[in-house]
């Protein structure tokens, strides 16, 4: 695992989905997982609520992999932070 | 009592398309959609915006002051379906009819607009009470008993709450009431108003709302399209519906229930074929009689393709003959009302000879080839139909018309 951020959204999926930390890895797609539709929905709202970020439902819908989901997470968080900066400039 | 046919001869119903049956009608002809902008929520902290909203509403044209005092928008919209249905129907209650007719609603989530804004009161402003009607206007028995009370009708009154197929089961069950004799007359339909914030932002977190309208069977449907509204249908013995030379709009026929048995939220294809299957046998019609469809279709990518597959199940060759088309493009999904606004639609359909289309329709999905009667109204002499209905719990029902001329 290679940054602090990707091991953050591997404990929320694993939390979410109550698997031990050492089944998911970056590889991992959600459906080996075994996440269905509404635990994709449980994670989805349990990493908005950890990361304060909002996940469009056009980008939720094309994850298919961990990885690719700790990339969508980290575009967010960076623009929420960039936004959040911005803001108190202003 | 040998089992008696059963006649449609009152149609009430108040949604997006219109305030009134011939409005609607009209809009269903036109292929004219009433989605637009959601005007009564502010929605600029909701990942969608488009919603199917009763336009131009307003509750004084229908209701004295005090009696509006005692009515959720959603009891408002029961009981303006159901007066327009019982006028319509030229119905005279004489006591005895009056304790013998049945009341049957449905409803996913009754007067929630109610509760959403008294709890906003204590939960957000700390204000130290709520309205002291608030119970008796979120309760979703409330369009039934207004009804009631409104017609002093006294026989058996109730509300049936299975999410987006609620008004399909009190359409079915007041059905089998008259064709048993259990029931003279029935009053059934079903009413729902799901514009809330507290309510926009939990069908926002179940990501199935589409961010631009309701494209059912096409294949770039990005989701459902919530609405809101009313309908009734008056339902008595075919027999005393002529022997008093009321019109009749159609016969229903049969009824078919089943649940998935499966998950909370994820269609299957099994259940909803067996309540298809279920409600031609209750008919007692072949597959082969069914020329249309009313489709739950709610336009969500899973929905569509799932009530294909069920179609075909049912119908096996057959499907490739059945026009199916989902009024849900333009009314909107009003949940627990849908299936009456739909019952509605069918039964007008039947009567006029001419098919609702699926508006908003652009592009085939190989996943749902259907003839789905995309965007065009078209006549069509149809004797059989029916009309689907299938919710979230895997709770499914049909119902079956047919034409009488």
């Amino acid at each position: 695992m290679s940054d602090e951020l990707a091991e953050k959204v591997v404990s929320v999926i694993a939390t979410s989905k109550r698997i031990p930390r050492e089944q998911v890895s970056l590889e991992s797609t959600l459906e080996d997982l075994g996440l269905d539709s509404l635990d994709q929905l449980n994670l989805l709202f349990a990493l908005e609520s950890d990361f304060n970020i909002s996940i469009p439902d056009d980008e939720a819908k094309s994850i298919r992999t961990v990885r690719e989901m700790v990339e969508g997470v980290r575009k967010l968080a960076a623009a929420g932070a960039s936004g959040q900066s911005a803001a108190s400039v202003a | 009592m040998a089992p008696r046919r059963v006649a449609v001869t009152g149609l009430g119903v108040i949604c997006a398309l219109g305030h009134d049956m011939p409005s609607f009608w009209n809009a269903l002809c036109a292929g004219r959609s009433g989605i637009a902008p959601i005007t009564s929520v502010d929605t600029s902290n909701v990942r969608f915006q488009n919603g199917a909203e009763v336009r131009n509403y307003d509750p004084a044209q229908h209701f004295e002051r005090a009696q509006a005092d005692l009515l959720d928008r959603f009891a408002q919209f029961a009981l303006i379906a159901a007066r327009q249905a019982v006028r319509d129907s030229g119905i005279v209650f004489t006591p005895e009819l009056r304790q013998r007719t049945a009341i049957i609603t449905g409803s996913s989530v009754g007067g929630q607009c109610t509760q959403d804004t008294q709890f906003w009161a204590v939960y957000r402003n700390n204000s130290p009470r709520v309205h002291p009607l608030t119970i008796p206007r979120i309760m979703p028995n409330a369009g039934a008993s207004h009804i009631s009370m409104e017609f002093g009708i006294s026989g058996p009154a109730y509300t049936v709450s299975t999410a987006c197929a609620s008004s399909n089961h009190a359409i079915g069950q007041a059905f089998w009431m008259v064709r048993s004799g259990a029931a003279e007359l029935a009053i059934a339909g079903g009413s729902e108003t799901p514009f809330s914030f507290g309510f926009l932002k939990a069908w926002e977190a179940m990501r199935v709302v589409a961010p631009d309208t309701c494209r059912p069977f096409s294949r770039d449907r990005r989701g459902l399209i919530l609405g809101e509204g009313g309908a009734m249908l008056v339902l008595e013995p075919l027999e005393r519906a002529q022997a008093r030379g009321a019109p009749v709009y159609a016969e229903v026929v049969g009824f078919g229930m089943s649940s998935d048995a499966g998950h909370i939220t994820t269609p299957s294809t099994d259940g909803p074929a067996r309540a298809m299957t279920a409600a031609l046998e209750d008919a007692q019609i072949s597959a082969e009689a069914v020329s249309y469809i009313s489709a739950h279709g709610t336009g969500t990518p899973s929905n569509d393709p799932t009530e294909t597959r069920a179609i075909r199940q049912v119908f096996g060759a057959h499907a490739g003959k059945l026009a199916v088309s989902s009024t849900k493009s333009m009314h909107g999904h009003a949940l627990g009302a849908a299936s009456a606004l739909e019952a509605v639609a069918t039964v007008l359909a039947l009567r006029h000879g001419i098919l609702p289309p699926t508006a908003n329709f652009t592009t085939p999905d190989p996943e749902c080839d259907l003839d789905v009667v995309p965007n065009q109204s078209r006549p069509a002499e149809v004797e059989y139909a029916l009309s689907n209905a299938f919710a979230f719990g895997g709770l499914n029902a049909v119902l079956a018309f047919r034409r009488l001329r």
